[in-house]
């Protein structure tokens, strides 16, 4: 029992990540029906940004995370006015494609300017570095500020969704675009708004997970970007709390894999989720399923 | 001084002139109908007058409070700015989103807060959602819409949907309001219930009104002047009386034979 709750312990650390990069997926898909496979390397950069500003610059936690959140909100939306605005009237596939060249682009970029080596985050230090013991379930101090960071995250997303008025020009573009420009809103700035948005939560999910596996290099953004992928699926792409619920399921299933069975095949249970998911429910768990009218 | 006026406008796609030559203007307070028959080009000078549609030639003029400002090519969202609105033929409400969502994403272009202040709940932010909300609500009272407020639009009954239509077109606070066939699939009783509806909201809100429409009992009954589209071009102008006993107006709609017989 106190295995089993060590372990739901740890999947609530790496679902909060996942969940943190599944939000990005699910809002860009939900305005303009593109997959951003660039986002896993946005995530990627944002633990990059994360490392300097905490070897080089000295800084400490907090400040290194906002810098990161803050260097990947601009480049979200450079990406999106680089690559994927252009595109808007083309075809779906084209965006896909293009946002797979981007990501390509993004990690062997990285990769030029660092080298392909493994870099290890600083050890913390100070408070940090501590943990708690409730009997014997330690919980990390790191494993705290994730939740702790992710749900405030959360939180102040929901806000901006449901009670501001860009969050209601999101709504609306996701829903209608023509109509919604013909009511007055500005579908550039509410998209780049989006793009913002969602990578700044890749930025904080990078550096998170810098600070949490104290390991990272170019090429990092893949696996937990699929995953993450399969999280938004999973929740129903397009719907905020799905991404949510998504994340911390695949997170949770991945840690009790590992922990009880192989960890070999936490990576295979994952994608196997997806298939059962794409073949029993594929609108996903909050989604609901359209049925086309004839 | 017209409000809107359109000089020459011309839209082509391809080799098909959709719209071609038109001239039209609108004075302050006039409730103008624009009929024709199917294919003849209103929806598409509807697309042109919002900016959906970049005209090909020719200019359209809109003034506010006196000053004249060319509005073509334009983005949508920019000359719904400038005070001009629309309804759409086939509804194009935010179906998912409720029906007081509907109106507040209209007005959210009045709306003077900004992000920064949302963040840190400052007052102003609240103070303006809180105006923001009243407004919303006083406007669905005129169409008695305020006690479903939280219903999804999509599960309102066919005529309370056109009817939040209008309703989400006024929340820009528009000078000029463009119907596009708002009458269309309703029974006699709703239209003749709308058309009151129509001449009291042009009263209210001071507004210019421009009209699609094929319910002839509708646009007889409050156009003051009729514009009669054919095949893009524009075939006559005035009154309703006028347009009755329009020769071309009635081969348009007849076809030629007929009416030489």
């Amino acid at each position: 029992m106190e295995q089993f709750l060590q372990q739901i312990v740890n999947g609530i650390s790496l679902g909060s990540i996942y969940a943190l990069i599944a939000l990005g997926y699910t809002m860009v898909y939900g305005i303009i029906k593109l997959i951003n496979f660039a986002h896993s390397d946005v995530y990627m950069l944002g633990a990059f940004v994360g490392y300097f500003c905490m070897t080089t610059l000295r800084l400490n936690f907090f400040l290194s995370l906002l810098a990161s959140m803050a260097f990947c909100t601009v480049l979200g939306v450079v990406i999106e006015k680089v690559a994927y605005k252009p595109l808007r009237n083309s075809t779906r596939i084209a965006a896909l494609i293009t946002a797979i060249g981007v990501s390509l682009f993004l990690q062997y970029t990285t990769m030029a300017i660092t080298g392909p080596d493994v870099r290890s985050y600083p050890a913390m230090s100070g408070f940090l570095a501590q943990s708690v013991s409730l009997g014997s379930i330690r919980i990390t101090m790191q494993q705290i500020i994730i939740l702790a960071v992710t749900i405030v995250l959360m939180v102040v997303l929901q806000f901006i969704v449901k009670k501001t008025r860009i969050g209601r020009a999101m709504r609306a573009v996701s829903l209608d675009q023509d109509a919604a420009e013909l009511m007055g809103i500005n579908i550039n700035a509410t998209i780049s708004f989006t793009f913002a948005l969602g990578s700044a939560l890749a930025g904080a999910a990078g550096i998170l997970v810098g600070v949490y596996y104290n390991s990272i290099n170019p090429l990092m953004g893949t696996l937990p970007g699929l995953k993450a992928f399969v999280a938004a699926v999973f929740g129903g792409i397009g719907l905020i709390p799905g991404a949510m619920i998504g994340g911390y399921f695949i997170g949770i299933v991945e840690v009790l894999v590992s922990g009880y069975g192989n960890s070999m095949y936490r990576d295979a249970v994952v994608f196997a989720i997806l298939i059962l998911i794409l073949i029993i429910k594929p609108a996903g768990l909050l989604g609901k399923n359209v049925r086309e009218k004839v | 001084m017209p409000i809107l006026s359109v000089n020459k406008l011309t839209k082509s796609f391809g080799g098909l002139t959709a719209v071609s030559n038109v001239n039209m203007e609108l004075e302050q307070g006039e409730l103008v109908g624009l009929i024709g028959p199917n294919g003849a080009g209103k929806t598409t000078l509807f697309n042109l007058l919002t900016g959906v549609y970049v005209p090909s030639s020719g200019t359209i003029t809109l003034t506010k409070d006196g000053k004249s400002k060319p509005i073509h090519g334009l983005k949508p969202y920019t000359i719904c700015k400038e005070g001009l609105a629309r309804t759409f033929q086939n509804i194009r409400l935010f179906k998912d989103l409720t029906v007081l969502d509907n109106v507040r994403i209209a007005m959210n272009q009045n709306v003077k807060y900004g992000l920064a202040s949302s963040f840190f709940h400052l007052p102003s932010h609240r103070k303006e959602e809180e105006k923001l909300l009243h407004d919303a609500i006083e406007l669905l009272k005129i169409f008695k819409l305020d006690h479903k407020k939280d219903e999804l639009a999509k599960n309102l009954p066919y005529g309370e949907q056109r009817h939040l239509e209008i309703a989400r077109a006024l929340a820009t606070k528009p000078i000029l309001l463009l119907l596009d066939e708002p009458a269309a699939g309703m029974n006699p009783a709703e239209t003749a219930e709308l058309t009151e509806l129509i001449g009291w909201i042009r009263e209210k809100f001071n507004l210019t009104i421009l009209l699609i429409e094929h319910d002839m009992s509708l646009v007889m009954k409050i156009c003051e002047r009729i514009y009669v589209l054919d095949y893009g071009v524009v075939i006559a102008n005035g009154t309703p009386e006028e347009i009755k006993n329009n020769k071309r107006v009635i081969e348009a709609y007849l076809g030629e034979e007929i009416s030489n017989v």
